[in-house]
């Protein structure tokens, strides 16, 4: 048995659709101009800027979305299933600070930093799939362009999957090429994706220019996109959580309705990043549980239509790399798991998704890895000679009362399956075999073994060029000078 | 005498293949290779890896206990017939081992005694809840060079201690070593009752044990 935990009844998941498509009809949404001929040929009502959506179309929208899809490494295997109870991790994106391991401050990060954080991800089983997490300075490339920048930066470093988006309506043309180049072509690369696009409407209810833009081209493109939708319950969002899954729901169902419109059956993802809104700081914090509980019942409803699922889960409010951070990260880490998130975006994030940490991300790859371990659940192992034919019978035939379980063949052949093995960033040492390190120290040693392990996968020339010319033409059309 | 012969031994050490090591100690026997060379360029170097992999967090101890276990089933093979040749592996010491008197927890006494055992000490395991006197007559009985004594719980520490003192009393110390071991035993305990060493774990307590025999490496 797969343990499970749910917070919405089936009737309260009723509850929350019935609302989500009365929201869509009045007050409507507000959608880009880019859509506004898609939505008026399929009859949809368009009156200065905001559409109302039949309850028909959502529904004819949302059965139209594939129930699940894959993406797929540089060696073109599949490597994630978007759909079903699969949960996959990857980390946070993108803030434009990272934690500096050596003044303990946030600076703004850098291309290097990038690089550190995809060569510690690439290394680390706990993530299905890179991230573009950090935005790189301007000093490294200019602004225009750092969205092509990142993924080119992590597609040099990276064979796993990428989390990515892009920052304007014009710049995700360059990025779907680059995608291109890497696979062999864009038909291939609608075959066997390699990246999924966030791309977000802003709450409450708007589909601005650059989403709808970003949502119908990716359509067209066959390109998977991925729905964030991110209602603040309280501040761009009504403050009970029930209001704003039902927001989630209907901005969602919106998003998805632009999509299919554009190109029926292409890969979309039922993701978020809602929160609470914090009634002191006026913030969004990530960490605290009613977050988590958000994008557990978020998720619950895209399920609930049989639709893949996101979420942003294992981020912390607090500065530092600290107790806080742990207990937090953690926390919605194993939460996320049990709700069956297909992919869990935010590992590695400090200060509410406003800086990075290397450090933090493989403290939170031990968290994913328990969080992963509990989804398992109990499992009746056995067979290849090594039991399950009982529970522990069998294994006492062979002790009897002499407690020697330690040197049984099954001991051996199934504690690797049993027990998630940390590594060296937890500890459970005995006092006195190590000097005592608190776990920042054990992170900082780790993160160094990582990068010392990584090898860079080897692109051929002509792929490169290829790269370097998709973005030499991106800065140009974007008016400034690539580096 | 082919390398790969030696490889393969090495291993089925280290797959912790207990019928693997006894069918290539035969085979070493039946192509007329010095059983000893089979330990010293094969078998031990297995142990030796493992021990390694185990104290950088690479294996476990099932993999360290199913590595002891091969090495004990090509050691059974190959043990006769070294006495026959007389090159009996020399031990790299004698160890009295048991548990302090009332303290019947003694997996990391099992541990010790298998992993020391493997390694090429002779070990003599006199069990759980230990009393004194007992140690020493072991100890007098086959002329020990090192007594070890294991301790689970706070309240069966001082048995210890207690082993220590009778040691003492009997006039056996400072030729015979003292090592201690447990989870709540500390370097700080181990200097308060005078032992010569204490160790976290086997794999230390076999370090501790060859520099106490004033041995770094396994020799023959």
């Amino acid at each position: 048995m797969r343990p499970r935990v749910q917070l919405l009844s089936a009737d309260l998941i009723g509850r929350i659709l019935r609302e989500a498509l009365e929201l869509l009809m009045n007050p409507g949404v507000r959608v880009g101009s880019a859509v506004v001929e898609l939505l008026q040929s399929a009859g949809v009502e368009v009156n200065d800027g905001v559409a109302r959506i039949p309850k028909a179309l959502l529904q004819k929208c949302v059965a139209s979305v594939p129930r699940e899809f894959y993406l797929y490494n540089r060696q073109g295997e599949k490597a994630v299933r978007y759909g079903g109870d699969d949960v996959h991790f990857d980390p946070g994106s993108c803030c434009v600070q990272i934690l500096d391991r050596e003044t303990l401050e946030a600076r703004p990060s850098e291309t290097r930093d990038l690089v550190r954080i995809v060569q510690v991800t690439e290394m680390l089983p706990q993530f299905a799939a890179q991230s573009t997490a950090v935005v790189c300075s301007a000093a490294d490339a200019p602004n225009a362009i750092g969205d092509l920048y990142r993924l080119f930066i992590v597609l040099q470093h990276s064979d796993k999957p990428v989390v990515t988006g892009s920052f304007s309506a014009a710049g995700l043309q360059g990025m779907i090429d680059l995608l291109a180049a890497d696979c062999g072509s864009a038909e291939m690369s609608r075959q066997k994706p390699r990246a999924v696009f966030d791309v977000c409407p802003s709450p409450p209810l708007n589909w601005s220019e650059f989403g709808s833009h970003n949502l119908i081209d990716l359509a067209r493109a066959g390109v998977p996109a991925e729905i964030v939708s991110m209602p603040l319950a309280g501040g761009t969002a009504p403050v009970t959580l029930a209001g704003s899954v039902t927001q989630h729901a209907a901005e969602t169902m919106a998003g998805i309705t632009l999509h299919q419109l554009a190109r029926p059956g292409s890969p979309i993802v039922w993701g978020g990043a809602p929160a609470i809104f914090d009634m002191r700081s006026g913030g969004a914090p990530m960490g605290t549980v009613e977050t988590a509980m958000l994008n557990m019942a978020c998720a619950e409803v895209g399920k609930h239509l049989g639709l893949p699922t996101h979420g942003y889960l294992v981020a912390t409010d607090s500065k530092f790399v600290d107790a806080q951070a742990g207990a937090e990260s953690a926390r919605s880490a194993m939460l996320g798991a049990l709700a069956g998130i297909n992919m869990i975006s935010g590992a590695g994030m400090l200060e509410s998704l406003a800086c990075f940490s290397v450090e933090k991300l493989v403290i939170d790859a031990e968290s994913i890895a328990s969080a992963q371990r509990l989804a398992r659940g109990i499992e009746v192992r056995g067979g290849d000679g090594v039991g399950g034919e009982t529970l522990a019978t069998a294994m006492f035939a062979q002790t009897g009362l002499s407690g020697e379980f330690l040197k049984l063949k099954e001991t051996r052949a199934l504690f690797r399956q049993e027990q998630h093995l940390p590594s060296a960033v937890i500890d459970r040492s005995a006092r006195g075999s190590e000097p005592p390190s608190d776990v920042f120290t054990r992170a900082l040693t780790r993160v160094d073994e990582l990068v010392g392990k990584y090898r860079k996968p080897d692109l051929s020339e002509d792929v490169l060029r290829k790269f370097q010319g998709i973005v030499e033409r991106e800065a140009e059309r974007a008016g400034v000078a690539a580096k | 005498m082919s390398d790969p012969l030696f490889g393969a031994m090495l291993q089925s050490i280290i797959e912790g293949a207990p019928d693997k090591a006894a069918d290539l100690a035969q085979q070493a026997l039946d192509s007329g290779v010095d059983p000893l060379e089979a330990v010293n360029r094969g078998f031990a170097v297995g142990i030796t890896f493992a021990g390694d992999q185990f104290g950088c967090g690479e294996m476990f101890l099932p993999d360290l206990l199913a590595s002891a276990e091969a090495m004990k089933a090509a050691m059974k093979v190959l043990e006769p017939e070294m006495l026959k040749r007389g090159s009996q592996r020399e031990a790299l010491g004698k160890i009295v081992l048991g548990t302090a008197r009332g303290d019947i927890h003694d997996i990391g006494k099992n541990l010790v005694a298998t992993i020391l055992g493997a390694s090429g000490f002779q070990i003599f395991d006199l069990g759980t809840s230990v009393t004194p006197e007992q140690f020493v007559a072991k100890t007098k009985e086959v002329d020990a060079d090192i007594v070890g004594v294991s301790a689970l719980l706070t309240t069966t520490m001082a048995g210890q201690k207690a082993v220590i003192d009778a040691l003492d009393r009997n006039g056996l110390r400072p030729r015979v070593k003292a090592i201690i071991g447990g989870a709540a035993v500390t370097s700080k305990w181990a200097a308060e009752i005078g032992a010569d060493g204490f160790s976290r774990n086997a794999i230390d307590a076999l370090e501790l044990a060859k520099s106490l025999m004033g041995k770094g490496t396994v020799t023959a």
